[in-house]
């Protein structure tokens, strides 16, 4: 198990290596000087020449990565020229926002998904099932960056039950409640389209497993049909759907950057939003970057559960 | 998704397989997708004919007009201009970049895809290894660093998402290639001389597209979503254009004061995704019907019993008494009759054999004893089991699930797949302890290490902690069996428990199997088509044929002198050690399908001495002599 986890990171860092590669050359294909851009249009070319050669940019791309991650390591990624501060300060702030929502609509799509999933394969054809089923469908069809403004019409205008934007309260905010009732529409809204697909595979991996004959088998020696369902068909299909909420850790972590912006939550997603709108690409670049590498990681925590679920991937 | 049971299975009946559009259209929430999908699209191709208003002339004076005021059907915006001039306008746009993103994703994801499977090797590994690499970014991250880089605009979004898309198509059309370019008329091509992209693009391509058509069908909502989704974050469309995500962007602003502006372009977006995602699974349904979920009916707890004919409850002291067991399957309008009137009776400590070709019947009477069927499709639809005195066909699923188990077990025939691949053997045969005794978790354990020893499993407490997978064929049986003993049963039904293993592990788990329930008084009903294994075993056998019992009788008897013709050719095909030259007939012919079975004897078209009147009517199991019964009107007798 842990030689397994063990390879498992190992064969993680050139995927990591792979995103920073990637994310390094998208900056680098940019076309435009970056010392123009920093100097304005009016700058003379003695200027941009000296701060391309203090930016490292007059030296060949293959060398300039290795410096740039080379600073990485140190947790340098530069300066944000229009914010006037460090990128990666800027950055782990911003993603401790964008984790705290992301991770609420992950519990949330995970454990109303299996929910839903496992309720519509049991009564197969039945009610309960054609309902699901519709709402999966309704679930995958809604935009979310609409059904969040439809929320706030509706439980900030209309009922004034939930504050309407942001992570607390202006004044007198702070504390766990304030930050509860500011993360519920984001997070429900974030989690819709995640729940509907964790409850189309949930109910499809069920139904799949439910025809097995250690199904059966289990039927055979007596066992309840309530163990039968919860714990010998629903430890066999969760092979199957953890990787989905793996991918979905993905889908949320990118979604976030919508619901950021319709509840201006403080997170990474809108921030990404502005920078690329004011063109301060080293910010993109950060932000990029650290999503993509958490994204990384939490299919590796995936890859990991999965292995515990299933002796026989170790 | 949603797969219409009823109507998808009148489609099946029919002989030749409709055309896909109308299997499309007969799945109802597909033709109702493609109903309203067909207007949307309708109303898109008309806008420029239809008397609308430009969508961009602006009229401060006619700002924010509620839907239905003044000739604004649906309004103005911020601007005044006319909301449903622009919303349709908008529904073009979106359309158009919608599906352009979905075909440029196809068309490279798909090239991608052919040439890494079909080339294979380090292509295939250098191509793979950089879609993963695309997929290791979160979805929508990626698109936004895409558009970072080529600047905000709706054609760069509309590359950003095909771009993102790509890996999808790439993934699902290489595993596509790799198994077909193995196959034997992609060999036969380049055999002939065919060169490279001819194969790949005459042979391989057409193989693959409905694969296409399907990832197609499948994404192209969702790629209107995302593309709606960056427009609506001002990275998409610019002013003056307009798509349906820049409208809600737009919208957006005015939230409180005219929630119209945002609300009307959602819907649109709404109800134009959900529509194409009707279609999408629609259409995946009819290409792909594997991946159709309606098909794969999980079986419930217990067979359903719906029998028109109760028997007499028989005044027997039997473990086992069946009377007129009927068991039959329903798929669409075809019924078979896999079980047609089967009566049984074991005594206590009896090994019986159920023997007969497969579709005879054998393993679906032995599953029909305690209702182990799956329904659906299987129904039992008439006949009475009684075991401890009562009628388990009547009996509650409470009461079912402590008889299985407990008093009956059951010993299936693979068991790799009926053991639980994610526990450990130990576990399973705990779980069976303490289904039944109330025994705690270590009292269990005790007991379950015991019982493997009883199988004669070797160094039991080690292989307790073992997954099936660690086990050989042979010792996965022995847990089976060890199992069923678990709460030392009167009657063990085992379905075919040796097919699945090697000969010599055959023998030793059919003579354990012997050893066991003469140790233990447990009655046997062994099914097999083995008569070797019959004869090594069983006390009584029982010949099946098309779904009922042809000729019963003691072991010895039926093997030395079968009455019924057809029992007499099933031992025909036994090879024999020692009689390389005897012949081995294979009988001729196949038994009758059991959805349509003919009147009189149903082996009567194999029959070698058939004659008309075995045609004529229903034929009775009569007695031979009083322990021996046939199905046949003139049996062969001992002198014959």
């Amino acid at each position: 198990m842990w030689i397994y986890i063990g390879k498992r990171l190992i064969a993680s860092v050139p995927i990591l290596l792979g995103l920073s590669v990637i994310v390094f050359a998208m900056m680098a294909l940019i076309p435009g000087d970056p010392a123009t851009a920093i100097l304005g249009s009016y700058a003379t070319p003695e200027n941009v020449a000296r701060l391309n050669s203090q930016l490292g940019l007059d030296k060949p791309l293959v060398e300039q990565y290795f410096i740039w991650l080379g600073k990485l390591f140190h947790g340098d990624m530069g300066r944000s020229y229009a914010l006037n501060r460090p990128v990666a300060d800027e950055v782990f702030e911003r993603f401790g926002a964008t984790l705290i929502l992301a991770g609420a609509s992950l519990i949330l799509c995970s454990i109303f998904g299996l929910i839903a999933g496992i309720a519509a394969a049991v009564r197969q054809f039945g009610w309960t099932d054609r309902v699901v089923t519709f709402l999966v469908l309704i679930g995958i069809s809604t935009p979310s960056f609409w059904l969040g403004l439809l929320l706030i019409m509706l439980f900030a205008v209309e009922l004034q039950w939930l504050p309407a934007s942001g992570m607390y309260a202006i004044y007198g905010g702070g504390g766990p409640l304030d930050l509860l009732a500011h993360l519920a529409m984001p997070a429900v809204t974030l989690a819709v389209v995640a729940t509907a697909v964790i409850a189309r595979l949930t109910r499809a991996a069920m139904l799949e497993v439910l025809r097995q004959d250690y199904i059966r088998t289990a039927r055979a020696k007596g066992v309840s049909e309530r163990r039968v369902i919860y714990r010998h068909a629903f430890k066999a299909a969760l092979v199957s759907i953890i990787p989905v909420i793996g991918i979905q850790a993905g889908f949320v972590l990118g979604g976030a950057v919508y619901i950021e912006t319709v509840f201006q939550w403080p997170g990474i997603g809108r921030m990404l939003v502005n920078a690329i709108s004011t063109r301060d690409l080293l910010l993109v670049q950060g932000g990029v970057l650290v999503v993509a590498a958490s994204y990384v990681f939490f299919n590796l925590l995936a890859d990991v559960a999965q292995t515990i679920v299933d002796p026989r991937l170790r | 998704m949603v797969a219409l049971p009823v109507s998808g299975k009148k489609a099946n009946d029919r002989g030749g397989r409709p055309s896909p559009f109308k299997l499309l259209i007969a799945n109802r929430l597909s033709a109702a997708g493609l109903l309203l999908l067909g207007i949307i699209v309708a109303l898109a191709l008309l806008t420029p004919i239809l008397p609308l208003p430009d969508p961009d002339i602006t009229d401060p004076a006619q700002r924010l007009l509620r839907p239905g005021v003044d000739g604004h059907l649906l309004g103005t915006d911020h601007l005044g201009r006319d909301l449903l001039s622009r919303l349709l306008w908008g529904t073009r746009v979106s359309i158009v970049v919608g599906v352009s993103a979905t075909l440029i994703a196809a068309i490279v994801g798909s090239l991608i895809g052919l040439t890494a499977g079909y080339a294979g090797g380090r292509s295939d590994n250098v191509l793979m290894r950089g879609i993963d690499l695309v997929m290791a970014f979160p979805y929508i991250l990626l698109a936004l660093g895409i558009v970072a880089v080529l600047g905000p605009g709706l054609l760069n979004a509309l590359y950003a998402i095909s771009i993102v898309n790509i890996p999808f198509f790439a993934r699902n059309i290489r595993g596509m290639t790799l198994g077909l370019s193995r196959r034997e008329f992609v060999d036969a091509a380049r055999l002939s001389g065919a060169s490279h992209p001819v194969i790949l693009f005459g042979d391989v391509l057409p193989n693959v597209l409905p694969t296409i058509v399907v990832t197609m069908s499948t994404t192209v909502g969702w790629m209107i979503l995302e593309t709606a989704g960056l427009s609506f974050l001002g990275l998409g469309a610019q002013p003056p254009q307009a798509d349906l995500g820049s409208m809600l962007g737009e919208g957006r602003k005015l939230l409180f004061t005219a929630p119209h502006v945002s609300v009307i372009p959602g819907v649109m977006i709404f109800v134009l995704v959900m529509s194409i995602n009707l279609v999408g699974d629609g259409i995946r349904d009819v290409l792909d019907p594997r991946l159709k979920s309606g098909a794969l009916a999980a079986p419930g707890a217990a067979t359903t019993v719906k029998r028109e004919a109760v028997p007499e409850k028989p005044a027997t002291d039997a473990v086992l008494s069946v009377t007129d067991l009927r068991t039959q399957f329903q798929t669409g309008s075809r019924v078979y009759k896999a079980v047609g009137g089967v009566d049984l009776d074991l005594a206590p400590g009896e090994r019986v054999g159920l023997v007969g070709e497969s579709g005879s019947g054998k393993s679906v009477t032995a599953l029909s004893l305690l209702r182990l069927v799956p329904t659906p499709p299987g129904t039992i639809t008439a006949g009475r089991v009684v075991i401890g005195g009562e009628d388990q066909l009547a009996a509650s699923v409470d009461k079912l699930r402590r008889l299985r188990g407990g008093k009956v077990a059951y010993v299936f025939q693979d068991p790799l797949t009926t053991l639980h691949p994610l526990f450990t053997v130990g576990q399973q045969i705990v779980e069976a302890v303490q289904a039944h005794q109330p025994l705690s978790r270590r009292e269990a354990e005790a007991q379950a290490i015991e019982l493997l020893e009883r199988v004669q499993i070797p160094s039991a407490k080690a292989r307790y902690n073992a997954y099936p997978h660690e086990l050989s064929g042979g010792m996965r049986q022995r847990v089976c069996i060890a199992m069923a003993l678990a709460n030392d049963p009167e009657l063990i039904i085992a379905d075919e428990p040796t097919t699945a293993l090697d000969v010599t592990v055959q023998a030793q788990v059919l003579k354990l199997m012997r050893g066991l329930s003469e140790q233990q008084g447990s009655a046997v009903l062994f099914i097999t088509h083995d008569f070797g294994v019959v004869s090594e075993l069983c006390d009584r056998v029982a010949v099946m044929y098309a779904g009922r019992i042809v000729e019963i009788g003691p072991t010895e008897a039926v093997l030395d002198a079968p009455a019924h013709p057809y029992t007499r050719k099933l031992i025909d095909c036994v090879p024999v050690l020692g009689e390389p030259d005897r012949r081995l007939d294979a009988i001729e012919g196949l038994p009758p399908p059991v959805d349509r079975l003919p009147t009189g004897c149903a082996f009567a078209e194999r029959c070698p001495i058939v004659e008309p009147r075995c045609r004529e009517g229903d034929i009775a199991l009569d007695p031979l002599s009083d322990d021996r019964s046939v199905r046949c009107i003139k049996p062969y007798r001992m002198a014959s």
